[in-house]
C-alpha cells in the first residue's frame, strides 16, 4: 500500500502523471490516493522528487 | 459562474490562458477553471524562455523580465566550463508569477471568464457524450455544462485520462525536478549555467538561472530511471552544500517535466488536450512555456471554429492535431531521439566532448559549432543523430 508521509507533500502532481491507474488526486494542498484502484506498482514512489511516498506492507 | 458555456478550459497555465484567449477572441463563450487560489502561483519552473518564442504570441513586457540572457555556460562532469555566447538569440529569465497572471488577464480581456479555487474533479456525460465537468468551486460542488472541454491541466493530466486519452508518462520519460530560489550567492549576470553528468543530474541537467543581483533559480531535473535510486532533492541538496553552503533559500519547490513524445491522440469527441498535459515540451531542454502557448493558441483557434460550425467531433478536432503536427510535432520527435542519444553518453564521453569544444576560441563558438564538434568527438553520436534525421 502507498503511504503518504504527512506534511511533506508539495502538491506538484508529478506522481499523478506516471500513475497508470489515474488514482492520485492532487488538490491545491491535499493529496488523495484511491487505494481501491491502486495496483502497487510503486512508480509514484520512484518519481516523487522529495520522497513523500512510501510503499508499505499491508498489515 | 454560469451553468453553461461553449468551452471549459481546465487549468490556468500558459496553455490554458492562450487557448481561452484565442477561443474567446473568435466568438466562443469560454470559462477557465484553475484549482489554485492564485494564477501563476506556485511557480514550478526555471522560468527561462527565448525572445523569439514568446513574441509569437504577445509583446514582451518589462515587468515579466527578471534577467536578460545573452550567453550560456556548460559545465562538464570534470568541471570544464564552456562559455557559449548567443549569436542572434536573446533569452530571458521570467517572473512567471507576473507573466502567467498577465496571460490570464489577456484571456479575460478577450472575453473568457476565469475562476480560481475551482478544482475540476471529473467529467459529466449526456447520452454517452462528454457534456461538461464536475467542479469544486471554493468548497461547493457544481456541474457545469459545455460543448467542448480543453484539458490544460499540466503535468497531472487527469482530464484527458478521464476521457480515455493516453496521457500517462513513462517513468523514464519523466524528469523529477527540484528547485530553490536563492540569494546570497555569486552569480554570473546575463548568463545561464548548465551542469551535466551523473554527479549533478543523471539523465537531465542542473541549472543556475540568475534573477538579478545575487539571486537565482538553482534547480535540476533527473530522469525517473535514476530518481528511483536517489531523489532529485538529494542531488540538489548535495550540490548546494558543496557550492553554496551560505545561500539563503527563499522558495523551495518540486515538479515534473514530461520529456516524452507528444501524445499520439490528444483529441476525442468533445475534448482536446494541450500543453504539458499533451507532453508538448522540448524533450532536450524541458522548456515547455513556448510549446504550451503554441498548442494553446492552435487548440483555441480550432475550438472556436468547432463551436461556430457546431461540430465538436473527434474528426473535426483533428484539425488541431494536423496544425500542431505541421508546427512542432516532428521537431519534438527529433529532439526526443537526440535526448535518447545524449542519455547514452558516459561522463568520460562528455568530458571528451567538452575538451574538444574548449579548443574552439570563445568568439567563434556558436551553438551549432558546439554541436558539430560534439559529433566529431563522439562519432556514435553522429550516427544516432543521423538516424534521427533519417527518421529511423
Ligand atoms: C522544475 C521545472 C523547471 C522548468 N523550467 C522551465 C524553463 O526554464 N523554461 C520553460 O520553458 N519551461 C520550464 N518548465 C516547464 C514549464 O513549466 C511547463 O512546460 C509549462 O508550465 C506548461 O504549461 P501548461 O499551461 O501546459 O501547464 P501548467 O503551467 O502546469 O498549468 C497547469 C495548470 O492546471 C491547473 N490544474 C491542474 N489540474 C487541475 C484541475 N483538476 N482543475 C483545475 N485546474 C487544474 C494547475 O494548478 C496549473 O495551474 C519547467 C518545469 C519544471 C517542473
Ligand atoms: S510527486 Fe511527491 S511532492 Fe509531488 S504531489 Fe506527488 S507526493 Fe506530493
Ligand atoms: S503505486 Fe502505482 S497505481 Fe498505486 S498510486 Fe502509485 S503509481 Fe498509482
Amino acid at each position: 500500500m502507498i503511504k503518504i508521509i504527512e506534511n511533506k507533500c508539495d502538491y506538484c502532481g508529478t506522481c499523478a502523471s506516471v500513475c497508470p491507474k489515474n488514482c492520485i488526486n492532487v488538490k491545491e494542498d491535499d493529496i488523495i490516493i484511491d487505494h481501491k484502484s491502486c495496483i502497487d506498482c510503486d512508480l509514484c514512489v520512484y518519481i516523487c522528487p522529495i520522497e513523500v511516498l512510501e510503499s508499505v506492507n499491508e498489515a | 459562474m454560469k451553468h453553461k458555456y461553449d468551452i471549459i478550459v481546465v487549468g490556468g497555465g500558459p496553455a490554458g490562458s492562450m487557448a481561452a484567449k484565442y477561443a474567446a477572441e473568435n466568438g466562443a463563450d469560454v470559462c477557465l477553471l484553475e484549482k489554485t487560489r492564485d494564477i501563476g502561483y506556485p511557480v514550478r519552473c526555471g522560468e527561462a524562455v527565448g525572445h523569439a518564442g514568446i513574441t509569437q504570441f504577445v509583446e514582451m513586457k518589462d515587468t515579466w523580465i527578471a534577467e536578460k540572457i545573452n550567453s550560456c555556460t556548460l559545465v562538464s562532469p570534470d568541471g570544464t566550463k564552456l562559455d557559449v555566447p548567443f549569436a542572434n538569440e536573446t533569452g530571458y529569465i521570467l517572473n512567471r508569477r507576473i507573466f502567467d497572471y498577465d496571460l490570464s488577464r489577456i484571456a479575460s480581456k478577450a472575453g473568457a471568464q476565469i475562476f480560481t479555487k475551482a478544482h475540476v474533479t471529473g467529467l459529466i456525460y449526456r447520452n454517452n457524450r462528454i457534456s461538461g465537468v464536475k467542479v469544486n468551486h471554493i468548497g461547493e460542488e457544481k456541474n457545469i455544462e459545455a460543448k467542448l472541454i480543453i484539458g490544460a491541466d499540466g503535468v497531472d493530466s487527469r482530464v484527458g485520462r478521464w476521457a480515455g486519452l493516453k496521457t500517462t508518462v513513462k517513468l523514464r520519460d519523466m524528469e523529477a525536478c527540484m528547485q530553490y530560489s536563492v540569494s546570497n550567492i555569486d552569480v554570473k549576470r546575463n548568463n545561464m549555467t548548465m551542469f551535466v553528468g551523473q554527479n549533478y543530474a543523471p539523465g537531465g541537467y542542473l541549472w543556475i538561472f540568475p534573477k538579478g543581483e545575487d539571486f537565482a533559480n538553482i534547480g535540476l531535473g533527473i530522469s525517473g530511471t535514476y530518481s528511483k535510486q536517489k531523489s532529485a532533492k538529494k542531488y540538489l541538496d548535495e550540490f548546494m552544500d558543496r557550492e553554496y553552503p551560505n545561500a539563503s533559500i527563499h522558495t523551495s519547490m518540486c515538479g515534473g517535466c514530461p520529456v516524452a513524445y507528444p501524445i499520439k491522440k490528444p483529441v476525442a469527441d468533445n475534448i482536446m488536450i494541450i500543453g504539458d498535459a499533451a507532453h508538448h515540451i522540448n524533450p532536450v531542454t524541458g522548456g515547455g512555456i513556448t510549446p504550451a502557448m503554441k498548442s494553446g493558441m492552435l487548440g483555441g483557434l480550432v475550438a472556436a471554429e468547432a463551436i461556430k460550425k457546431n461540430n465538436v467531433s473527434e474528426s473535426f478536432l483533428n484539425k488541431y492535431v494536423k496544425d500542431i503536427d505541421r508546427d512542432f510535432t516532428k521537431r519534438h520527435k527529433t529532439l526526443y531521439k537526440i535526448k535518447e542519444a545524449i542519455s547514452k553518453l558516459s561522463d568520460d564521453d562528455i568530458n571528451g566532448i567538452a575538451s574538444k569544444i574548449d579548443s574552439i576560441p570563445v568568439e567563434k563558438r556558436t551553438l551549432q559549432k558546439v554541436f558539430m564538434s560534439s559529433m566529431i568527438k563522439k562519432p556514435s553520436l553522429v550516427i544516432d543523430v543521423l538516424r534521427v534525421f533519417a527518421g529511423i
